[in-house]
């Protein structure tokens, strides 16, 4: 026994490690994948060089990040045989066939046309280059369509019955396509993507102007990142709001962990802002507490009952502590993105977007913040859902594949030596290429011969000849 | 043996499909990389890899279709394949880590490209040796009890895997240099020819030597290959890669350009006939069939729908994608 639950926590430990890398890639990829076609589409209909630039630098940025989504992706699709057999089995039916859509309708989609689009700029026309761009655009869009339609499944399972084999077997595809977490994840996960990546842009964008390099390239990249972070960060904030009520519907003990509400509350729960959740105490020490906001929120009233964790079976009980601070430290940053926004309408409205060292400062320190916010809600979603992997129907330690503990410890061991030395290397590159403004006549990933060691030679007879193919 | 059309039958040929398009489209750029030490740096290297950069990303995918199909289709199969072979599918993974950055790092860090180029060689050929080794490990046999593996971790490790792991790198690297007899010009060309020579021989000699002893491993693949009157059907696989090997020879001496790659190919499809013969209907030999492992029909149907609907528009495209890059690749990228 004790030896299965050493298997257990390292197979958990190996998917949360592999998961969260690679998690980090395609939620800057979906977003960028749009911004890069909003900028070919932008230069194709107003011909201004200053998008095209911008296109060609993000899109060596973005060639390297997705090259490290896929191989960390492929890990992913056999993590759930290597270490997850037994649930692969029972789930196999149901989940299986959303991620066979996902490789079908998303994953050649991208493969496909990645080619043509970091590489065939002079091979086929603007607008078959742009439509290269849509479609990858469009695949990470559908592949987060599936892949969070399978997750939403084992957070709020639907739609399926229970075989006499013990498999889960599929009923009604749509009910469970469409299964009641499936809308809210899927609108809060896109929007996390795309304001990870406004972060990103941001970031860049002040870190040049800060350094005094107000190009016309890094001031439009600023500009957009601000006024797409300005719209997004609101909407996000309520659907965020939304998809709480929906978890507090259908996961309400997940939500009890997120509140640090051990003890029910008959007349008015109150929001534990800080402190620090005892399990074995079953209350949360040095709490920082405003009364009754917790049922305000989640029930739009101030006397509302709220139940607590008392009313739930201990061997029920998600880690609480995790749960509790992962979800503060995403909401936390969700509100510094919110001050972020309005700071830059402020300036805008003063005409000061580019003068505002303050501004920019707070900027370049949120560059990352979207790729910690999304890991951290990530967490709160998945550790929330423990001790299950279904939801209520299937435990994780009846999901792990009969493993022996030196096997398991072991590749642990390789994906962490692994990740750190290649994707350490990855990321290093990134910020290499992100040290550089965008210069006029910025080259494309096209053009990574050899000769560019030299450096980035901004010929204004290279821009003539990019800008006619 | 009567073949009823049923969708798990379907299924395992739409697997065996998936797994035979990435065998020989991973396994041409898996083979440049196998053969990279082999060319010169600069320009020779440039090319080679040019030559696989935009397409390595698309064939790579048909291994997550593989994976994936094989775990919407046949769960437990996956499940149990997947446990007992956990040390080289691990090893695979890593393996393709290593080689899949290597493409854009090479570029961006020309003062270490040395040690990407290294990681490029090495993250290739230890992925098509663990592939061998799981398809060595399986043709073996698995022990399954009660839907799950229940053997150890060490249990694929035996001298046929191992041979079989070798005949695989090498039926990469003879894809590898083939393909680069399309692609590639003046010394690079030449090279390819030598190469694809020497690759030629040693695949077909493993191919001979996994052939022989597979009928050895269980009285069963025995029957299957030797009993009257299938043997007049069985025997045929064997003549036809005797005929391919000679059309490859007489290919290469005459310094065909397409010719290699395209018996390179029907030497891959054939063994993937003679693979078939050994184990259908089984998945895991002797353990499971494909309708004890399938899932429900409400599940196969549901992607049989969209296989019928992506599968050709995949081919589609991708074939434009191999189009778009056409010809004879240049050492300094696609200007």
């Amino acid at each position: 026994m004790l030896d299965a639950l050493d298997a257990t926590i390292l197979a958990r430990l190996q998917f949360a490690f592999t998961v969260s890398f690679h998690f980090i890639f395609p939620s800057f990829s979906i977003g960028l994948a749009s911004y890069l076609a909003v900028l070919e589409g932008l230069w194709l209909w107003t011909g201004r060089a200053v998008y095209l630039d911008l296109f060609k630098y993000w899109l060596k940025i973005f060639a390297l990040a997705f090259g490290m989504g896929v191989v960390s992706g492929i890990v992913m699709s056999y993590q759930f045989g290597t270490n997850w057999s037994v649930f692969s089995d029972k789930v196999g039916p149901v989940i299986g066939p959303l991620m066979a859509w996902e490789v079908l309708t998303a994953f050649f989609l991208e493969a496909g046309f990645l080619g043509v689009m970091l590489f065939g700029m002079n091979r086929v026309g603007k607008g078959l280059h742009f439509t290269a761009t849509l479609a990858v655009a469009v695949g990470t869009f559908i592949s987060a369509f599936w892949i969070l339609s399978a997750n939403s499944w084992m957070q709020t399972p639907a739609g399926h019955a229970i075989a006499a084999n013990g498999q889960f077997v599929p009923v009604d595809w749509i009910a469970l396509i469409f299964n009641p977490s499936f809308p809210y994840r899927l609108v809060h996960t896109v929007l996390a993507a795309y304001l990870t990546t406004a972060l990103v842009v941001g970031g860049v964008g002040a870190w040049h102007l800060l350094g005094g390099r107000k190009t016309e390239g890094t001031r439009v990249m600023f500009s957009m990142a601000m006024g797409m972070i300005t719209v997004v960060a609101p909407i996000q904030i309520l659907a965020g709001d939304q998809h709480g009520l929906n978890t507090l519907e259908h996961q309400p003990v997940k939500v009890m962990a997120m509140e640090g509400h051990f003890k029910s509350h008959a007349d008015g729960a109150p929001l534990v802002l800080f402190g620090w959740p005892d399990m074995k105490e079953g209350k949360v020490l040095y709490d920082v507490s405003v009364p009754k906001l917790s049922s305000l929120i989640l029930k739009h009233s101030l006397d509302a009952p709220l139940a607590g964790l008392d009313t739930v079976k201990r061997s029920e009980w998600p880690p609480v502590p995790i749960v509790f601070w992962a979800f503060r430290v995403m909401v936390g940053l969700g509100m510094l993105m919110l001050l972020l926004a309005g700071w830059s309408v402020l300036a805008r409205a003063r005409h000061a977007l580019y003068d505002w060292p303050w501004l920019h400062r707070l900027a370049l320190v949120m560059g990352p913040a979207g790729f910690v916010a999304v890991i951290a809600g990530w967490v709160t979603t998945e550790v929330g859902r423990q001790p299950y992997t279904v939801h209520g129907l299937l435990r994780t330690v009846d999901s792990v594949s009969p493993l022996e503990v030196p096997a398991v410890a072991t590749s642990l061991l390789a994906f962490i030596c692994v990740y750190f030395i290649v994707f350490g290397a990855g990321v290093h590159y990134i910020l290499r290429l992100m040290s550089h403004a965008p210069q006029h006549g910025e080259r494309g990933p096209d053009t990574a011969v050899p000769a560019r060691a030299a450096g980035i030679t901004p010929a204004p007879a290279v821009a003539a000849n990019e800008g006619t193919g | 043996m009567p073949i009823a059309i049923d969708l798990p039958t379907i299924w395992a040929f739409i697997i065996a499909f998936a797994i035979f398009a990435y065998v020989v489209m991973d396994g041409f750029d898996l083979g440049i990389g196998i053969l990279f030490p082999a060319f010169a740096e600069g320009r020779e290297r440039d090319s080679a890899m040019n030559s696989i950069a935009p397409v390595w990303d698309g064939n790579e995918t048909w291994l997550v279709l593989g994976g994936g199909g094989l775990m919407a289709a046949f769960p437990m199969a996956y499940g149990v394949i997947l446990s007992a072979l956990y040390t080289p599918i691990i090893a695979m993974l890593l393996a393709l880590i290593f080689r899949g950055v290597a493409f854009e790092f090479r570029w961006r860090d020309p003062r270490h490209r040395r040690y990407w180029d290294t990681a490029f060689t090495l993250g290739s050929i230890v992925a098509a040796f663990a592939q061998g080794i799981t398809l060595g490990g399986l043709l073996q046999g698995i022990s399954v009890d009660s839907r799950v593996y229940s053997g150890g971790w060490w249990d694929w490790l035996s001298p046929f895997s191992l041979l079989v792991g070798v005949a695989l790198v090498c039926g990469y690297a003879m894809l590898g240099a083939t393909w680069l007899i399309m692609k590639s010009e003046g010394s690079l060309l030449d090279h390819a020819y030598r190469l694809a020579l020497r690759f030629g021989v040693a695949t077909i000699v493993g191919m001979a030597a996994v052939s022989a002893w597979t009928p050895f491993l269980a009285n069963e693949y025995y029957l299957r290959w030797f009993a009257w009157p299938q043997v007049l059907f069985t025997a045929q696989v064997p003549l036809l890669v005797a005929v391919a090997s000679v059309g490859f020879f007489f290919a290469l001496r005459h310094k065909r350009s397409y010719w290699p790659f395209l018996i390179a190919l029907g030497l891959f499809a054939l063994g993937l006939v003679g693979l078939g013969i050994s184990l259908f209907p089984y998945v895991v030999p002797r353990a499971i069939t494909i309708w004890d492992a399938a899932a429900p029909d409400k599940s196969l149907g549901f992607m049989l729908v969209g296989a019928l609907i992506m599968v050709p528009i995949i081919l589609i495209y991708t074939g434009y994608a191999y189009w778009v890059f056409r010809g004879k690749t240049g050492h300094e990228g696609y200007h």
